[in-house]
């Protein structure tokens, strides 16, 4: 296919996948901060959220003061922010449109019938929380039924595999950063500073990556916050964890290389990052650093990403 | 039916469906007989229904020079246009001749001459025309077929009076019209189908996609590759664009997904680089080789010419064909006609005054009032007087413009374009069309999908079809007798 094509694709995904994250990040901020000041502690929470969105250095060119107004519209609505939910959706239609052919008239129909949807939103904003909350409802709902049209409705051939690409890793992307902002809530109890009052950061993280009742499930515990990292990182089951993603881009790459009869750069690099999550546990995490981990982890994936670029992309 | 246009004078129109004195033409009657079953908020429901549906699918068009709506719609009437299969018949004889011609023509201007040598078309009108592309000069082109997709503009005036209006052979556009009109109308009114014996349209992009394949260069292999060359998603048709690109299984490429190496024309894959047969370019000249035209071009191909010129690819529509459709050579059709395939023109041009004759000149100063006159090289409806709609200070602004520079301009008569019953904020009432056919020239066929794109003028007595000034289109159906 089209260098370019795959390239659209796999921003598409991105892009896509990115809104639901943002709109899951606001949704969740919304809980903590409507709880009494007494159960969240002091820190800002709005910042965290721009912290975890990656956009805080330009929101702070802007804006003073990171207040739920401030960052809800930067992060929603904002035209001056390259991925606000609403240029992330701007982008994705465009891209669309350049790949219309390679796109099923399913997942054309999702991402076109959203934007003509959200031009009413752009125009008259969200005046009311209740709107709000549909508008968010709306943007994970897209992106659901955009994954599902994908999945259901898709050849599979290397025009799928690009754009799951672009998906995993974009999610790792994201659930990295949480984990990065968070980190220090997330540390083994003796070592923490914080106390029962985490507790609801923990759900709130959790409940930014869809995985609250997953939680419960898997751990059948009350809420412990190295099980949280556990589960985020090194739990191959939950979709959003890093490995589970690393499990999805290795075997998309490998797809892609037997599909062309060749392997490269990407599938070597996606390899060495999955086999480090395989062979991890989180003592020997926390031991070497969870904040170093994510790190490292945060730019490992985006060198995925830069390689892939290099090898199919352009 | 009669309409009565601004200045008061009185064009009488043929109308498709109602024959003076209260009957029917034999063609509508089933279709008057279903109007007369279905109450108007039924015909209302459709219409807003078929609006929701080219939204959805996003069948949009950009208008240029309008920055608040990038993209829009083209307004759609449900009341088809409907013609008898022997009327049909006449028009697609008539439609083969005339691009049988306009090749013969475009083939003997970049060889032979042998038209100018006759003296039937001047010289200098070829010579000096800026769309006369002299690289092409003594080329050869895969097959000798310079024009494989061709929009030829006709309007009726009376019941066996087509009348050419207008040829394009460039990169004409408004294909996915007819097809995606077709399949809406199917869709809102499978009962009326059921109906009418309507000749189907679907096969379109099946007999693009041949007529492509067979004219790849010889050198290609046995399934050569096609692909669409648009000039991007901001281009007002880039809905055709992939629109057809995917009706036809090929890639849609952009310049930058092109490059030429050896001469030869590949495109980027993600499997590396893959050869390229033949572009089907919606790309004008003027963009396609920034080496060859317009330097400053990023939507073209550098190099493009040069692998062209060397026979390993090839490019339809050829480069060069703008000097079959310009309207100052437009006049000459009939001559042309004659004088390539011996036999009279089936279908007849609009009596012309070529401005550039001081004759011509003087009688279309003196009738500024009465006579439609247009840019040679305009297209889209864009600077052009229409007489008898204008007021005085523009027809004074035209007298100007047109002494300072009458090469530039050719007046015809106001012509009573036929009408066809369409849905007004009034009920039903008759507007003025056009009918573009597509017609398909391969190496050894030449083939056209029965119908068209039947494009109204909505506006009470307009003559002015074009949907970048307020036209709309309608279903065009051929009935199979």
């Amino acid at each position: 296919m089209l260098s370019r094509t795959a390239e659209n694709l796999y921003w598409l995904a991105r892009y896509v996948e990115r809104a639901e994250y943002l709109a899951r990040t606001i949704d969740a901020t919304l809980r903590v901060t409507a709880l009494p000041a007494a159960y969240i502690g002091k820190t800002n929470e709005w910042d965290s959220a721009l912290l975890t969105a990656g956009v805080a250095a330009s929101f702070y060119q802007k804006y003073e003061e990171a207040n739920e107004h401030n960052v809800v519209d930067y992060l929603s609505f904002s035209t001056d922010n390259p991925s606000s939910i609403r240029n992330c959706i701007e982008a994705a239609r465009l891209n669309s449109r350049s790949v219309r052919t390679a796109l099923t008239s399913e997942m054309w129909d999702t991402i076109n019938s959203a934007w003509i949807e959200l031009q009413e939103v752009w125009s008259k904003g969200t005046s009311t929380r209740e709107d709000l909350a549909k508008f968010l409802r709306f943007v994970q709902e897209t992106s659901l039924r955009f994954d599902g049209s994908a999945y259901r409705t898709m050849l599979r051939n290397d025009a799928y595999w690009f754009s799951r690409l672009g998906l995993h890793l974009e999610r790792a992307d994201n659930t990295a950063r949480i984990l990065d902002v968070k980190y220090h809530v997330l540390l083994p109890e003796e070592e923490h500073v914080g106390g029962p009052l985490d507790f609801y950061q923990w759900s709130s993280i959790l409940r930014s990556v869809s995985a609250l009742t997953a939680y419960h499930w898997v751990y059948r515990e009350t809420l412990k916050p190295w099980l949280v990292a556990d589960l985020l990182i090194l739990n191959g089951t939950l979709p959003r964890s890093l490995a589970s993603c690393y499990d999805n881009l290795v075997r998309n790459l490998d797809q892609i290389g037997v599909a062309y009869g060749r392997q490269g750069p990407a599938q070597r690099h996606a390899r060495g990052i999955r086999n480090r999550l395989e062979h991890s546990n989180m003592n020997d995490i926390f031991q070497h650093g969870v904040h170093e981990f994510i790190q490292e982890f945060i730019a490992d994936n985006s060198r995925l990403g830069e390689i892939i670029t290099k090898q199919y992309l352009i | 039916m009669a309409t009565e246009n601004k200045s008061g004078s009185m064009a009488v129109a043929f109308d498709e469906m109602n024959i003076p004195g209260g009957d029917l033409r034999p063609a509508y009657q089933e279709l008057a007989r279903w109007l007369k079953e279905t109450p108007p908020e039924a015909l209302e429901y459709r219409r807003q229904e078929a609006e929701l549906l080219f939204r959805r699918i996003g069948i949009t068009f950009a208008v240029y020079g309008d920055a608040e709506a990038t993209e829009r719609l083209i307004p759609f009437d449900v009341i088809p246009r409907i013609m008898s299969g022997s009327e049909w018949a006449l028009l697609e004889k008539g439609l083969k001749q005339r691009v049988r011609a306009l090749n013969m023509f475009l083939r003997d201007i970049y060889h032979g001459r042998e038209v100018l040598r006759a003296e039937i078309v001047p010289d200098d009108l070829i010579f000096q025309n800026p769309v006369f592309r002299p690289e092409m000069n003594g080329q050869q082109v895969p097959h000798d077929v310079y024009v494989h997709i061709a929009g030829i503009d006709i309007v009726r005036i009376d019941a066996n009076d087509f009348i050419v209006l207008e040829d394009n052979a460039r990169t004409p556009s408004g294909v996915s019209y007819m097809l995606e009109n077709r399949e809406i109308m199917m869709r809102l009114f499978p009962d009326l189908f059921a109906r009418h014996r309507v000749a189907p349209v679907e096969r379109y992009p099946d007999e693009l996609l041949s007529a492509l394949r067979s004219v790849a260069p010889q050198g290609a292999s046995g399934e050569p590759t096609v692909a669409l060359l648009t000039p991007g998603v901001y281009n007002s048709a880039y809905y055709e664009h992939s629109f057809l690109a995917d009706k036809l299984g090929i890639e849609l490429v952009e310049g930058r997904d092109l490059i030429v190496k050896n001469n030869e024309v590949f495109m980027r894959t993600t499997e590396g680089v893959k050869r390229v047969d033949v572009i089907y370019r919606r790309v004008d000249d003027d963009f396609l080789d920034p080496l060859t035209f317009r330097p400053d071009s990023v939507l073209g191909v550098p190099g493009l010419m040069s692998a062209y010129a060397a026979g390993n690819i090839t490019l339809a529509n050829a480069v060069g064909t703008g000097i079959a459709d310009d309207k100052a050579i437009y006049s000459y059709m009939p001559d042309i006609v004659k004088f390539y395939l011996g036999e009279e023109p089936i279908l007849k041009n609009v009596p012309t005054w070529r401005c550039r004759e001081p004759k011509d000149l003087a009688y279309v100063l003196d009738n500024l009032g009465e006579l439609v006159v247009k840019e040679v090289h305009g297209s889209g409806g864009y600077g052009m007087l229409i007489g008898p709609a204008a007021t005085k200070a523009t027809i004074e602004a035209f007298r100007e413009k047109l002494k300072r520079e009458p090469e530039g301009f050719i007046a015809q008569p106001t012509l009573a374009l036929s009408t066809c019953p369409t849905c007004t904020a009034s009920g039903l009432a008759p507007r003025h069309v056009d009918l573009r056919p597509f017609v398909l020239t391969g190496s050894k066929t030449t083939t056209i999908v029965p119908g068209g794109l039947t494009r109204v003028a909505l506006k009470e007595g307009s003559l002015v079809v074009n949907s970048s000034q307020g036209g709309g289109t309608k279903d065009t159906w051929i009935l199979d007798e």
